[in-house]
């Protein structure tokens, strides 16, 4: 039993080459603002990657930047600030929802996690954004995929399959990103009083235009009235928001001609910035949903068609209260953590639709009994494991962290 | 070009394996095995290789896909997947007792889903075809290759194709939502779908760009975009690559990014002058094309700012599209580049490697020197906002050993990519052509291990044998 917290890449090829040696399994963590996420991983040592910290190359020019693992992601973020510029995928800070938040969250979890906020339906994913990454391998080997250019197809693509698995193909050491221009301004329109299928339509509507909304979510007005933006929180009805984010002076035009384009008889109203940035926080870390903490949370992708639907549906059948984000791709919802915390019923409406459901929260034996990921079909969990095998043959890197066996 | 050592056994069966496998695909011309008919299938854009294969078969069906593939494995016969062939690194060329399967008779829209914005369609179904789909609701779909109204979407998937617009829209693994993967056992996997994020691994990310090595690709879903309002180009000259390079680095630090960013050097303008006369000014060493979208009051508002930040970098020339007319006019000499070289050169070698952008000026320097010191003219045509670099060698093939020297040059052009910390392969792939170069970029331990993954869905080491891996001497037959 080892708390390995290596310094450098070196220290962690030792730390894996220890493990190996001992046979017994490591539990990898950054910041730990995540850890409650995910299946509880057993095993026998953990691995720390803090001490494995800083930015290693930021040419806003080109729009690369290159951190080890064990960065903040505060860090990132104000160096990327400072040049005007942002991590395109708006990262979702999930420690007020989970409970972590003493933890400082580090690149490398978020890589990790691969978990996206409500600019992902303009800006592409995490993964969309990394282009480069170095890893430690089961087998102690330091392994790069990718770097630092966008085009490129040389070799098999190790940098997709290392964002969102977890810590179980490998210690992640540096990753490199591809970042943007922050946008100059924003501008947030809210319609007041929709219903969830109605704000669906509207949602489809406005992306159907060429304004280029970068965010579109949908409150119910019993999560509506938790927000911390007075304007919506006081308006006792259900929130359709609609985000356009581009230079302050295209905007007016381009939000005028949304509206037009919508042609709702629904009130509207438009959030000054401050406000507008407040309330996609909100969106984006689900803290609508933190209270009360008993309460299991579930992030579940689907088409965006069938979000409303299914918001309506599981609120019905087992009490759940939630809302969604990506124009009703993405849904947010919190249920009675009891039993299996919803997840039969949730992933057997899931099943025409199409899409999968994530247990976000929940306590500790929920996680361990539950299928925390989208049970897979049998050729897909096959492979999974061979996969697994083929990068980490000793299963010593965050074992059973999605999957039994993986 | 050495490849495995066909296997004499497979070879022998031959009329068994045709006859099993119109037993499979039993339309009428779904397996094709005589001499001629298999010509087409030698090669592909990378036409100086070629070697016929045992016998091609152009499946109706995933179901059709997983039967051929099923039997290949039972068999011990190599398998290849073919889109249009056009790949331009050799990765579609078959080996002699290998079985291609092409995807030529699977080309149908299946399903456009304007409210979920996706559109579903087979493999073989050409890019351009998607965006002819959907654009009478407005919509397109973004990467565009400039083979687009040949290439499938299957083979883009197998490439990860790019286009002039990956800069504001991403390349292909960017814009796929979903495919169906057919494997080597004949499974037949789902991945992803009409949803943003699909579950488990990225899988989906690890097939797009693997050229064929995981599996055979019958379906695709893509996600669909509303057109921008408009957009317009405007063309700047410089007096050297320097000031152009900075003036990219100054567009792309100002906060704007252009949807298309293009280069071309000298040699490149004068020939493209020569060729459509594109109004193109041949008194300078690099133009950039500049493209930006929106509103028509957007467009000249950015294209205005972006010619305040050229200032800076003194251009020679400089001139706004105002019109349809004038935008086409600055890209028609961008489009025709390619074939205005063939017009000047009997053959060219077309390289495709990237660099970091802020490393353009001096890795153009040194491809000079290349150039020089081979004794060979090169153009330089590329998309400057992302670094993918397209130098083209000009040489001529009936000239005692100038086609190996111009090997050897773009070899190390590709070399010089890597030092520049950039990368062998942009988005044409690594297939032959690039393969023994790959232990430049990695180390043997990272090799071993991309072979391990391709292994985790290829067991039998049967799918697209003697691509992208280094082929050693000493190395065991794939399949051995």
């Amino acid at each position: 039993m080892a708390e390995f917290a290596p310094a450098d890449e070196a220290g962690v090829v030792d730390a894996v080459r220890e493990a190996r040696a001992s046979g017994e399994a490591i539990e990898i963590g950054g910041g730990c603002s995540r850890q409650g996420f995910g299946r509880p991983v057993q095993a026998g040592h953990t691995l720390r990657l803090k001490g494995v910290s800083g930015v290693e190359l930021y040419r806003p020019g080109e729009l690369v930047l290159r951190v080890r693992a064990g960065t903040p992601l505060a860090e990132v973020e104000a160096t990327l600030d400072e040049a005007g510029q942002a991590l395109p995928f708006e990262p979702p800070d999930l420690r007020v929802l989970l409970g972590s938040d003493g933890a400082v969250p580090t690149v490398g979890g978020l890589v990790a996690t691969n978990l996206s906020g409500p600019a992902r339906i303009v800006a592409g994913a995490l993964r969309d954004s990394l282009i480069g990454v170095r890893f430690v391998d089961g087998d102690g080997e330091v392994n790069r995929s990718g770097g630092r250019v966008m085009k490129n197809v040389t070799g098999l693509d190790l940098v997709k399959l290392q964002a969102g698995a977890h810590g179980t193909l490998g210690v992640l050491t540096e990753v490199t990103f591809k970042v943007l221009p922050k946008p100059q301004d924003t501008l947030t329109i809210a319609l007041v009083g929709l219903s969830s299928e109605a704000a669906g339509e509207a949602m489809r509507a406005a992306l159907a235009t060429p304004f280029e909304v970068s965010a579109a979510a949908y409150l119910p007005n019993s999560v509506a009235a938790r927000s911390g933006v007075n304007e919506i929180a006081r308006a006792d009805a259900s929130a359709v928001l609609l985000r356009l984010a581009y230079f302050g002076e295209f905007l007016p035009r381009r939000g005028r001609d949304l509206i037009a384009a919508l042609d709702l008889a629904a009130p509207i109203v438009e959030l000054p910035a401050d406000a507008s940035a407040v309330l996609w926080r909100e969106v984006r870390d689900a803290t609508l949903l933190t209270e009360p903490r008993e309460r299991a949370v579930w992030r579940i992708s689907t088409a965006p068609t069938a979000g409303p639907g299914l918001l309506t549906m599981l609120g019905r059948e087992i009490g759940a209260e939630g809302f969604f984000d990506w124009a009703g791709g993405l849904l947010w919802l919190a249920t009675d953590a009891a039993g299996d915390a919803g997840a039969a019923r949730i992933r057997a409406a899931l099943e025409p639709l199409g899409g999968h459901a994530t247990l976000v929260r929940a306590p500790s034996p929920v996680r361990a009994a539950v299928d925390v990921f989208e049970p897979q079909p049998e050729p897909v969990l096959a492979l999974t494991k061979r996969i697994k095998a083929s990068i980490d043959p000793d299963r010593l890197l965050n074992p059973g962290r999605m999957y039994a066996g993986v | 070009m050495r490849m495995p050592e066909p296997k004499a056994a497979v070879i022998a069966r031959r009329d068994t394996i045709v006859r099993e496998l119109k037993r499979l695909c039993p339309a009428p011309e779904a397996v094709i095995d005589g001499d001629d008919a298999l010509r087409p299938y030698e090669t592909d854009g990378l036409s100086a290789y070629r070697q016929a294969p045992l016998a091609v078969v152009l499946p109706q069906s995933t179901e059709e896909v997983a039967a051929v593939l099923r039997y290949c494995r039972d068999e011990g016969i190599p398998v290849l997947g073919r889109g249009a062939g056009t790949s331009l690194s050799g990765g579609a060329m078959p080996t002699a007792d290998g079985v291609v399967i092409s995807m030529m008779k699977m080309r149908d829209v299946l399903d456009l889903d304007f409210e979920n914005r996706t559109a579903t369609i087979e493999a073989g179904t050409t890019n351009i075809a998607i965006t002819q789909a959907c654009e009478h609701e407005g919509f397109f779909y973004a990467p565009d290759p400039s083979s687009q109204l040949a290439c499938s979407i299957g083979g883009n998937v197998a490439n990860n194709a790019g286009g002039a617009h990956c800069l504001k829209y991403g390349v292909t693994t960017n814009n796929l939502l979903g495919v169906k993967l057919v494997t080597l056992d004949g499974e037949v996997l789902e991945i992803g779908g009409k949803y943003l994020e699909p579950a488990g691994l990225d899988l989906l990310g690890l097939v797009c760009g693997s050229e064929g090595q995981l599996g055979i690709i019958t379906e695709v879903t893509v996600r669909i975009l509303r057109a921008p309002e408009g957009a317009r180009p405007m063309l700047l000259g410089f007096q050297s690559n320097e000031q152009a390079g900075a003036c990219v680095d100054a567009i792309i630090n100002s906060g704007i990014i252009p949807v298309a960013l293009e280069f071309m050097d000298r040699p490149a303008i004068h020939a493209v002058e020569a060729f459509v006369h594109a109004g193109y000014p041949l008194d300078v060493e690099a133009v950039l094309i500049i493209e930006v979208e929106g509103s028509e009051a957007e467009i000249d508002t950015l294209l205005e700012r972006i010619a305040e930040i050229a200032a800076r970098f003194e251009p020679a020339f400089s001139r706004i599209s105002r019109d349809a007319q004038e935008a086409a006019a600055i890209w028609l000499g961008r489009k025709s580049a390619f074939g205005a070289i063939g017009r000047i050169s009997p053959d060219y070698i077309c390289i495709d490697g990237t660099i970091p952008t802020s490393k353009l000026p001096e890795t153009l320097h040194h491809i000079g020197d290349l150039g020089r010191t081979y004794g060979l003219e090169i153009a330089n045509i590329f998309h400057a906002g992302d670094g993918n670099l397209h130098p083209l060698i000009l040489y001529n093939a009936n000239a005692e050993g100038e086609l190996a020297k111009a090997e050897r040059c773009a070899a190390d052009i590709l070399k010089l990519c890597v030092d520049m910390e950039g990368c062998l392969s942009g988005e044409h792939g690594v297939g032959i052509e690039k393969r023994e170069l790959m232990r430049y970029q990695f180390t043997a331990a990272e090799l071993a291990l991309q072979e391990r993954v391709k292994h985790a869905f290829d067991r039998e080491g049967l799918l697209n044998v003697g691509k992208v891996f280094p082929f050693d001497e000493d190395r065991p037959a794939e399949a051995a």
